[in-house]
């Protein structure tokens, strides 16, 4: 089986967001990167933990600068077989997707496991958008999938439960919780990482769709209001006249 | 101008989200609905009382296979001349969305939570709620996913024409084998008030209290991640930059501290109530409403509050 696993890099979950520029970028000063929580915890770790039980090959793909390359050895310490970087500052979503879809479509792989969305942009796109290009099935919000042969059994969030869906490879899947546990890469793993093979690849010319003009911080909210434990009337009292929200 | 807005109805009911949908479309322009599956005209024909003006339905189409939504949508789009197709940003929404995106090579607005400025700008939500993206679309085909919750619904009056539509779809890229339903509960991404806790309950066998509120409340209850990864609330009710992502109009949250990542999944809410014993808990300064008290007791005496509040209207 091969499986290719796309990584992003996002900002750690602690960091403190703010924007430079007038407002049109994101203040990189001091921000420590991380990979993309879902791509690595779960979309990552669930295609180790099937290469490792059904035998195959795990390669990352990034599109990303050279900055980029920390996080894809960080991939490579976790167990990955060898990483791709397309050399690029993507730009929006349909640009990164078609720069992995390119790739992908000539590697003949098995499944591409993207995660649910990025901490950074949110937007769930990349994963739709490859499984189009590629003409393949797109199974989104996956918490759990099981492969026998080229079968697959995938449990896949749905409104209000879970839905246990089967289909054959190949096909692009989006992970989220429950899919695997998060790896904590060893001392040999990060070793070898650093000899892995990491592959520089320039990308393909692509039109962007959309263009993020600017950016703006969430209104700060007004100081709290605190009301007395034993005074719970009151604070209906604010939700229902002040708030009207009860 | 005219406006496809796909809802999915697979449910046999529209639901709160597919409403904000289509009466977000109205306000872009004139609104074509497209659906699938067996829902009754006559619900989708009340779609009129948020701006449709029709509805088309592909009874022929009974899932919710993104590549035969796609189809439909790219269909329905070259059938109403359409220049922005609509989803709430769903479930569905998520998995078809972008393919459609992809398949029309219309610019992507995803997670948007405004209507466009004259400029032809959105906002979005991005680093997981800590910010907004102003994005603007360079292709004469727009494609808009809505977060849910992020306008406020108006009921006008009006009846939508329902249509059968057809087109090939092809067949289901998956074969559903089973479906576990969640029963009885306020299905936490679409609830309007969120009862929330957090270790500060001290174990699993206290949320008797927080799901006694939320009946009260008529809410869904939620929980910090910390309690969903020792096994004290199931995960589909963590909260936070890992887990599920809210709007809800009141979230109340009890024994939370507010880590930065838990205040990312809920900084969407309208007010917040929070009630922690540390008055130095981060997640005050993200409240309009806070009690410096215990969880234990003041739950129960907010639960009667409230139950006074609802019998006396």
């Amino acid at each position: 089986m091969k499986f290719l696993v796309c990584i992003s890099k996002a900002p750690d979950t602690t960091t403190k967001i703010d924007f430079v520029d007038n407002n049109t970028k994101f203040n990189e000063t001091g921000v420590q990167y991380i990979v993309n929580p879902y791509d690595e915890w779960y979309a990552l770790v669930r295609a180790l933990e099937l290469k490792e039980t059904l035998g195959g090959t795990v390669t990352t793909i990034t599109v990303g600068t050279p900055e980029d390359e920390a996080i894809i050895r960080k991939a490579l310490a976790i167990g990955a077989d060898d990483s791709v970087r397309i050399n690029a500052d993507a730009k929006d979503a349909y640009y990164t997707a078609f720069q992995i879809a390119e790739f992908a479509k000539k590697g003949a792989y098995d499944i591409v496991f993207v995660g649910k969305e990025t901490i950074n942009y949110n937007g769930s796109q990349v994963g739709g958008m490859i499984a189009e290009m590629m003409n393949v099935p797109y199974v989104s919000l996956a918490a759990k999938l099981d492969l026998a042969g080229n079968t697959a059994t995938i449990h896949k969030e749905m409104t209000g439960g879970v839905e246990v869906i089967e289909l054959n490879t190949p096909f692009v899947i989006s992970s989220a919780k429950g899919m695997a546990e998060q790896r904590i890469p060893n001392m040999r793993g990060i070793m070898a990482a650093r000899t892995k093979p990491l592959q520089v690849v320039e990308p393909v010319a692509c039109d962007q769709l959309v263009s993020f003009v600017s950016y703006d911080l969430p209104k700060t909210k007004s100081a709290c209001k605190f009301v007395a434990p034993d005074n719970m009337a009151e604070l209906v009292n604010l939700l229902h006249t002040e708030a009207k929200v009860i | 101008m005219s406006v496809l807005v796909y809802i999915d109805t697979l449910s046999g009911s529209v639901s709160k989200n597919s409403n904000e949908a289509v009466f977000y479309g109205s306000k872009l322009g004139d609104v074509t609905v497209v659906t699938n599956g067996g829902i009754a005209a006559e619900k989708l024909a009340s779609l009129g009382n948020f701006g449709a003006k029709k509805v088309l339905v592909h009874r022929g189409v009974n899932s919710n296979d993104p590549t035969q939504l796609t189809k439909l949508v790219s269909a329905a789009v070259s059938a109403s001349g359409a220049h922005t197709v609509v989803f709430s940003q769903d479930l569905t929404g998520k998995a078809v969305a972008p393919r459609v995106s992809a398949a029309l090579k219309a610019g992507l607005v995803a997670g948007a939570v405004s209507l466009p400025d004259a400029g032809g700008v959105f906002k979005v939500n991005v680093f997981s709620g800590k910010a907004l993206g102003n994005v603007k679309v360079n292709t004469a085909i727009k494609v808009i996913n809505l977060t849910p919750n992020s306008l406020a619904l108006e009921t006008g009056s009006g009846t939508a024409a329902v249509e059968d539509f057809s087109a090939d779809c092809g067949s289901p890229s998956f074969t559903v084998k089973s479906v576990q339903k969640q029963e009885g509960e306020i299905l936490l991404p679409e609830a309007e008030v969120v009862v929330s806790a957090g270790r500060g309950l001290k174990g699993p066998e206290n949320w008797g209290m927080v799901e006694t509120l939320a009946k009260t409340l008529g809410a869904a209850t939620a929980c910090s991640r910390p309690v969903a990864d020792i096994g004290w609330r199931p995960h589909h009710e963590h909260v936070g930059q890992t887990g599920l992502a809210i709007r809800p109009n009141l979230y109340i949250a009890a024994g939370i501290s507010g880590a930065i990542q838990h205040l990312a999944g809920v900084n969407g809410s309208k007010v917040i109530v929070v009630i922690n014993t540390d008055p130095e808990a981060p997640f005050f300064k993200a409240a309009d409403y806070g009690v410096i008290g215990d969880a234990f007791d003041v739950l129960p005496k907010l639960n009667a509050e409230i139950q006074k509040l609802k019998s006396s209207h």
